[in-house]
């Protein structure tokens, strides 16, 4: 089905099971562990070995000699492979890091050797006999040291990505002359994703066939990446990832588990498990480069911004790809004069790639400060200097439109449900007990991407429908959202609907990242319901337009006959996938929201909790509210955790993340989270998709961070801004304790 | 992990002899230490001596008029125990900031007391670390040290003790009371019982190979206010910047005691002694030869704010 005309009324419309509040129809397999993960699907092939990842010790060098003959004498032990005797494999182009190293080193806990053995235990005590000389090279550690050198980039992938600076109108004159200004620079710092479930992987070879039962976000990409990494055509591979416990991007692209798992098989013989460990996987897989950002903001003395520049600066592995942080600069605010570029600089230290919100994220960190800290300047309030800004059109394009943009209304009714008015306009007026307590605001903002999407939907003589695409459920809900759309399509009661997911034998979804699976994978799904009702229609002679399903009945000119009957001589299958014309490139397909927070920070140890937080969003039509809210207060506490603690410590002599585990890398616990609301603005977007429906897995996450800092200055007066905001960069600010 | 043996010993003498007698063994008791740091392949003991069936499970009142806490009662046992609630506040108080719940349902009081230090490097093989591989090196000085000692560190080893029991324990003066293989018994008092690093810091603790902590005992009540406040970067679970266990008096005297800052909870008779003169000349006296990194330089402010918060703390009350 191609998508290029708004959409108009459709069956989706009817809003009987679609957008209603559903638990997930997976949550009682999931709940009781009947689900299977990756890792426990002992039973899909039989003799299964473990591998073991055994990573450098250094970030950067060569390997001059590894000696495996104790290890290879270890009990247990079936084969250590490492790159010298793997066999042949390559490096898919999604990757930049090989997934196992040597002689030559890219960076710290790459892998250099799969130990493979009967059990876990052994594969992993027998790790710690293998012997490896490095030839240690000095490496590029320190992001900062080449702020004045590294050179000017593009970035290949997401919105926003451009070569060179942009510019529009004269930012430097404009700036110059304005008569309040701004000139701050922010950094964020590396990040890792942190989902439950590390990577892990089986993998099996029958002949030169594969089978992996991964941990995947993208079941098709998956199967490229491996058939660029083994040379083998994709029709020779299947994936499998029915249940994935999380992935926040780092599971988009392949990752060393299934490289590893699939070369030790093919060494042993045998089917070959790998998990990273938890540890390991900081160092070994991907993580949210850090970011130094330089904003520069000029306004007239009414608060309208004139010029606006936004230059950041990341680092990654040579040929990785750069933060996209100025992303969300470009569209959203006004202003005639504009410069937003990035610069790339070349670090030895792991893979930079996708996280959560790439680029929005950490762009808004920095953004949202610097409009905190010129409404400052203005005598403006934060949500009122925002709205004055606000743009219906592209500023560097502006014949280009928003589909819809409801920026405005999500802040002013996020500041009437919080109780803004109430914010003091100067820092460090409210005091409760030992706290200085604060209201901070950001706006949020995300793209939400078109992407081609497909699936099957058959209607069993049993009267049952069954849905199946290779989309994923990632935690999000996809599930429960793709069941509604074929049992609204349908017209049949949810529980007459069963999905099945993540199978590289049912026809290829959008996959879950960038906030484009929900609206999506439902629309390709609803596409091929589309075929599957005109299929049924055909059979009763109907005319598909006016044939109604409900009830479990279709029913057309007075003629009602139920699904069981039309496929009880067999059943019927309708296969389609939506994709996208010019319509979705002649706009912006946009959400938005605006974030607001209360903070407390106490008056001596300059510890902050946060107390409240609010989320407004309009992010078209809301498929299941339950896993919106559900989205949203993950991605909020996920954005508590990025302002207050979340930071991968570089050792910038040794070159890699010093607090690798979860003990050492905080994430806020319940503790941290008291109170949390949501509410989603009305909105159907008709340009977007038939389910009139957009993302917001990644708006979710834009702002947050940004509106905890916001809600610390207005506590205490403290103004930071190199995240996590921890209490050793408050405590000397704080105002004296009376 | 190394595969090992295992025995399940009958009596506390028995089990020091086991473990003295086999070359790398070790106690095991709630495990929620060392078991992780075998899975890590840090810890690699080739033996355990597990000392669940010993009983050692009982709190008890001591003819002086204070308690004895048996060395296997759980840190939510005696964290609920009604009596340590009432009497001694601090010591409920300190052990329920840390870990989580499941963990205080596993962890003991003797296992507790032995918890090793969470720096960085000492948890990652690949770098020197003078407390796992002796001799090798410190990779945390001149690294990342935020979370490291201040104070009582050495030029071999900066690493914290990291618990909180320990420091509740310590403004208590409690004693920890001991038996060898040979069955004689000992009590040591928890301000000799963890060592400074010194030159020598893969040795923790005053016990001998093989010595087997039996119980804790606190003296009579103290009375007084009791506080433990704990300063860390999230509101749970989340081991201690800094923390101080204070006791203090109607009269503006007390005693208080430092976590987080050094190998050993930190108690210095003269900054008790200077505690009617306020929190700055407390902390001063405390913190008096600090030796901070430019990582955790804040520390020592920061033992200084909190303990203004304490005191302020408990003279509101």
């Amino acid at each position: 089905m191609k998508f290029d005309a708004p959409s108009g009324p459709n069956p989706i419309d009817r809003m009987k099971v679609v957008g209603r509040t559903t638990s997930r129809i997976d949550g009682p397999v999931k709940t009781t562990g009947a689900a299977p993960y990756a890792y426990e699907r002992h039973d899909v092939v039989a003799n299964q070995a473990y591998g073991y990842m055994l990573g450098s010790a250094i970030a950067k060098g060569r390997i001059k000699r590894i000696d495996t003959a104790d290890a290879e004498r270890a009990p247990g032990v079936l084969k250590i492979v490492t790159a010298a005797n793997a066999g042949p494999f390559a490096t898919s182009r999604h990757n930049t890091a090989r997934l196992l190293a040597g002689p030559e080193i890219q960076h710290y806990d790459q892998a250099i050797a799969l130990i493979v053995a009967e059990t876990f235990e052994q594969a992993r005590a027998a790790a710690t006999l293998i012997r490896v000389d490095y030839a240690r090279v000095q490496g590029r550690y320190d992001l900062a040291a080449q702020k004045d050198t590294a050179p000017l980039v593009g970035g290949s992938s997401g919105e926003g990505s451009a070569a060179a600076a942009l510019r529009t109108g004269d930012f430097e004159a404009a700036f110059a002359a304005a008569p309040v200004k701004l000139d701050a620079t922010y950094s964020t710092p590396d990040q890792s994703h942190q989902m439950m479930e590390p990577h892990a992987s089986i993998a099996a070879w029958s002949g030169d066939e594969l089978t992996v039962w991964t941990s995947t976000q993208m079941v098709a990409w998956a199967v490229q990446d491996l058939s660029h990494t083994f040379l083998i055509p994709q029709e020779k591979i299947r994936v499998l990832s029915p249940y994935v416990g999380g992935g926040f991007g780092a599971k988009l692209r392949i990752r060393a588990d299934v490289v590893l798992a699939a070369l030790g098989a093919r060494a042993v013989g045998r089917p070959v498990k790998v998990a990273i460990t938890r540890p390991q996987t900081m160092n070994n897989t991907v993580h949210r480069a850090a970011t130094i950002q330089r904003i520069r903001l000029g306004c007239d003395r009414e608060g309208r911004i004139g010029a606006i520049a936004h230059e950041s600066l990341s680092g990654n592995l040579e040929g990785g790809r750069p933060v996209t942080a100025t992303a969300q600069t470009r569209l959203l605010y006004a202003g005639l004069n504009r410069l937003t570029s990035m610069r790339q600089a070349v670090l030895d230290l792991p893979e930079g790639n996708s996280m959560r919100a790439p680029g929005a994220a950490p762009g808004m960190m920095a953004l949202e400060i610097a409009m905190d800290e010129m409404a400052e300047k203005l005598g403006l309030d934060p949500v009122e200097f925002r709205i004055r800004n606000d743009t219906q059109v592209d500023p560097e394009k502006p014949d280009k439109r928003f589909s819809e943009r409801q920026l405005v209304r999500c802040l002013r009714d996020g500041a009437a449900k919080f109780g803004w008015s109430r914010r003091p306009m100067r820092p460090a007026q409210r005091r409760d007990g030992s706290w200085w307590v604060g209201l901070g605001v950001s706006s949020a903002f995300h793209n939400s991407p078109a992407m081609k999407s497909a699936a099957r939907v058959r209607l069993e003589p049993s009267g049952r429908i069954l849905v199946e695409t290779d989309m994923t459920d990632i935690g999000t809900g996809s599930y429960t959202i793709i069941a509604q759309t074929a049992a609204e399509m349908m017209g049949v009661p949810l529980d007459m609907v069963e999905v099945r997911l993540g199978d590289s034998h049912f026809p290829a979804a959008a996959g879950s990242g960038g906030q484009f699976g929900a609206s999506n994978s439902t629309s390709g799904v609803y596409a091929a319901c589309v075929k599957l009702r005109e299929a049924v229609a055909r059979q009763l002679n109907m005319e598909p337009d006016r044939a109604v399903f409900e009830s479990g009945h279709v029913v057309a000119d007075r003629r009602r006959v139920s699904l069981a009957d039309v496929a009880r001589g067999g059943a019927l299958t309708g296969e389609d996938a939506i994709e996208y014309g010019d319509m979705s490139r002649s706009v912006h397909l946009s959400t938005f929201g605006a974030h607001f927070v209360e903070a407390a920070v106490h008056a001596y140890t300059g510890e902050v909790r946060v107390r409240r937080m609010l989320a407004v969003c309009a992010a078209g039509r809301i498929l299941n509210p339950i896993s919106a809210r559900s989205q949203m207060i993950g991605a909020m506490t996920m954005g508590v955790g990025a302002a207050l603690m979340e930071e991968m410590v570089v050792d910038k002599r040794f070159g890699f993340f010093v607090n690798h585990d979860l003990a050492s890398y905080e994430v806020p616990v319940h503790a941290d989270i008291q109170e949390q609301e949501v509410l989603f603005l009305d909105e159907a977007d008709e340009m977007a998709n038939p389910m009139k429906a957009k993302g917001l897995g990644e708006l979710a996450i834009t702002g947050v961070a940004a509106a905890v800092a916001n809600a610390i200055y207005n506590a205490c007066g403290v103004r930071v801004r190199d995240y996590p905001l921890t209490l050793d960069k408050l405590l000397d600010r704080l105002p004296r304790i009376a | 992990m190394k595969a090992f043996t295992y025995e399940r010993a009958k009596s506390p003498s028995e089990a020091a002899a086991a473990v003295a007698g086999t070359p790398g063994a070790k106690f095991l008791a709630g495990g929620t230490n060392l078991l992780d740091l075998m899975k890590l392949q840090i810890e690699i003991p080739t033996h355990l001596v597990d000392l669940q069936d010993l009983g050692l499970d009982r709190i008890e009142k001591t003819p002086e008029g204070g308690m004895r806490v048996g060395a296997l009662v759980t840190n939510t046992a005696l964290a609920s125990d009604p009596r340590v609630r009432r009497d001694y506040a601090v010591l409920a108080r300190a052990i329920v900031s840390g870990a989580s719940g499941q963990l205080r349902n596993r962890a003991t009081t003797a296992g507790n007391l032995l918890q090793r230090t969470r720096c960085p490097y000492f948890y990652d093989p690949n770098q020197p670390c003078n407390k796992r591989q002796p001799g090798s090196g410190c990779a945390a000085i001149g690294g990342f040290s935020r979370q490291l000692g201040v104070i009582g560190t050495s030029d071999a080893c900066i690493a914290t003790y990291p618990g909180d029991m320990a420091v509740a324990l310590r403004v208590l003066d409690a004693t920890i009371e001991t038996v060898d293989p040979q069955g004689a018994t000992r009590a040591i008092p928890i301000a000799d019982f963890h060592r400074l690093w010194g030159d020598t810091p893969h040795i923790e603790t005053e016990l001998k190979p093989g010595e087997l902590i039996t119980s804790v005992t606190l003296p009579r009540p103290l009375g007084g206010r009791h506080i433990y406040q704990k300063v860390r970067d999230r509101a749970s679970y989340a081991f201690a910047l800094i923390s101080v266990a204070a006791v203090l008096q109607r009269g503006g005297t007390g005693r208080v005691a430092v976590g987080g800052v050094a190998p050993k909870p930190w108690r210095v008779p003269a900054a008790d002694a200077a505690i009617p003169q306020g929190s700055g000349t407390v902390a001063a006296r405390l913190m008096a030869g600090a030796r901070p990194t430019e990582d955790n330089a804040f520390k020592v402010p920061l033992v200084e704010r909190t303990l203004a918060a304490v005191m302020t703390k408990a003279s509101a009350a």
